[in-house]
């Protein structure tokens, strides 16, 4: 079953086009990426999906309910983690908690025991009893998820979960989101970071300028993007010529006296490279790793490299 | 559980967060509550003497702050409608709200809880405006009933302002416009019979001030607490609190669902 359907799915503001029709089908039980850069359209398409702002055109299905004729029935399936964070700030971690289960009508004993819960498994509990300013990043984003799973939603909005936060944290959100969606809901995340989309995503789309580019799974989209590559920097041009001669097909610059050597990635075949040289006793001045980003995704996927990066809508 | 329970289910948790935010914001409240009786005190010792007398309220042997003690709880009124204003801007800009507008709640429950945390906020401080002027020898003749009726026109009227308190809130962009917009509530009241009698104010203004929402709520609150004539007052008081009410709950809900899904 398709817990979210969307068919040609339009937004502006003003004369600004943000989004221009688009179609996006995430089956139950699966994460699915929204990727691209800032100003692509990617909180725009959270907000309607999540009832927050109305849509210009086009037809939106979530959890089974039309999103205009039944938005409180859409929102009784939701759970919407955004970007900036949507934690009351005067009040503590378990009172924020409290505050959710008591709009979704728990009950103060079911209330108290899911906050209780909740706030055991994110690893706040020390912190339960303080306010959200006293927080590290890491931990408001906890809470912040942590209030949406209190009313067991089926569906869970993620937009850019991981923006701002340290790497251990990150991955502290990865495992979270991997758990998540192991127990049997359905994640749309939005992200600007490949890696992110690779590590989590079932399918992944991608959007530039308010269009959809790509999508697939992370698989399919990373077979039309080139691959990394292995580029070896040399001392001289004769170093270089020997060096080109070991390792056959590749692209090599003569002024930078550099060879760019495709890998996948792995140690192994940045290993392989680096014996191959050595069996030859050749010398290399430096190695760099360059694994695809989006700029490469985006430079693959629309021709143009990824312009609006950086610029804030 | 039925619609009418949901909404007050849901404005009652919000009431309790509204509370919550006043305990943890607490010398903001406070001076919230000090404010108005350092008024009470200004006017009846600083301005008192000279603007008793010049009334001819002395003259006619009645105490300045009998005629001002209710004009003093209108003005209460006034600025706890300015501080729900600007709670309720600041409470827009937080994070928070997004997700309530995701929740399947009832939707004005957000407004709600602040309209009824601010209507026990403000009650509070005229009770306090009330005791301090009594110790100040505020001397009202009114009977069980009468208390009753005036507690119950003051709260009618809180009410009103609460709601329009809260267009202000949401029409103003920032605090400081919403703060600004208030000003309408302070402008109302010194411009009403709160402090001065109408007939002795010029022209325009006396026009104004006799026919402006703020007169006849001060002039039944007078009327049931010392005695003096009420007339057709209690009529349009409680005319122009039913309709504040009215304008300002639909205006306020118009504005928090603009720019959403219904």
């Amino acid at each position: 079953m398709m817990m979210i359907e969307t068919r040609g799915l339009c937004k502006s503001f003003g004369n600004h086009v943000v989004l221009d029709g688009i179609d996006l089908d995430v089956a139950e039980g699966t994460i699915f990426a929204l990727l691209g850069p800032n100003g692509a359209g990617k909180t725009t398409t959270v907000q309607i999906l999540s009832t927050l702002i109305g849509a210009d055109g086009g037809e939106v299905r979530v959890a089974g309910h039309d999103l205009v004729r039944e938005p409180d029935a859409v929102r009784a399936a939701i759970g919407v983690t955004g970007q900036f964070s949507a934690v009351d700030n005067l009040l503590t971690g378990e009172e924020n908690l409290l505050l959710m289960a008591d709009l979704h009508h728990l009950g103060r004993r079911e209330g108290q025991r899911r906050a209780a819960a909740l706030l055991e498994r994110f690893d706040l509990v020390d912190a339960a009893r303080k306010l959200p300013a006293t927080y590290s990043g890491g931990m408001r984003r906890r809470l912040d998820l942590a209030m949406t799973l209190v009313g067991n939603p089926r569906v869970i909005f993620l937009d850019e979960p991981t923006t701002g936060l340290d790497p251990r944290s990150r991955h502290t959100m990865w495992q979270i989101i991997r758990d998540l969606v192991a127990s049997g809901v359905t994640i749309l995340l939005t992200t600007q970071y490949l890696e992110e989309a690779d590590q989590l995503a079932d399918r992944i789309a991608v959007l530039d300028q308010g269009k959809l580019v790509a999508q697939g799974t992370p698989d399919e989209l990373k077979r039309r993007i080139p691959g990394g590559h292995i580029r070896l920097q040399f001392a001289d041009a004769s170093g270089l010529a020997s060096a080109t001669r070991t390792l056959g097909e590749v692209a090599r610059d003569d002024n930078e006296l550099t060879l760019q050597v495709p890998t996948d990635g792995s140690v192994r075949s940045l290993r392989a490279v680096l014996d191959r040289l050595d069996h030859e006793a050749l010398a290399v001045n430096g190695v760099s790793v360059h694994t695809p980003d989006l700029d490469d995704v985006f430079f693959a996927l629309t021709g143009h490299p990824d312009t609006q990066k950086g610029n804030v809508r | 559980m039925s619609t009418l329970s949901f909404a007050l289910r849901d404005s009652a948790t919000m009431l309790r967060r509204d509370v919550r935010h006043s305990l943890r914001n607490l010398s903001m409240t406070l001076s919230g509550l000090l404010v108005p009786i350092i008024i009470l005190v200004l006017f009846v010792y600083v301005f008192g003497g000279a603007m008793g007398a010049g009334q001819g309220l002395v003259a006619q042997g009645g105490a300045y702050i009998d005629y001002i003690a209710p004009g003093i709880i209108i003005l209460t009124v006034g600025s706890g409608g300015a501080t729900t204003a600007i709670n309720l801007c600041m409470d827009m800009s937080e994070g928070i709200i997004a997700r309530f507008r995701t929740m399947a709640i009832f939707r004005a429950s957000v407004l709600t809880g602040q309209v009824l945390g601010s209507l026990i906020r403000t009650m509070i401080s005229i009770g306090l405006v009330i005791g301090v002027a009594l110790l100040m020898g505020f001397r009202p003749t009114a009977n069980p009933v009468a208390w009753i009726a005036a507690l119950s026109i003051i709260a009618l009227f809180t009410f009103a302002l609460t709601w329009m308190a809260v267009v202000f809130g949401l029409v103003g962009k920032t605090p400081a416009g919403a703060n600004s917009l208030s000003l309408i509530f302070q402008l109302l009241s010194f411009t009403s019979s709160a402090l001065v009698r109408p007939d002795l104010m010029s022209g325009g203004v006396r026009w104004f001030s006799e026919y402006q929402p703020f007169t006849p709520v001060i002039n039944t609150l007078r009327g049931l607490l010392l005695g003096t004539p009420i007339g057709n007052s209690a009529i349009l008081a409680v005319a122009w609190c039913t309709g504040l009410t009215l304008i300002g709950y639909l205006w306020a809900r118009a504005l928090y669902n603009r720019n959403s899904v219904r």
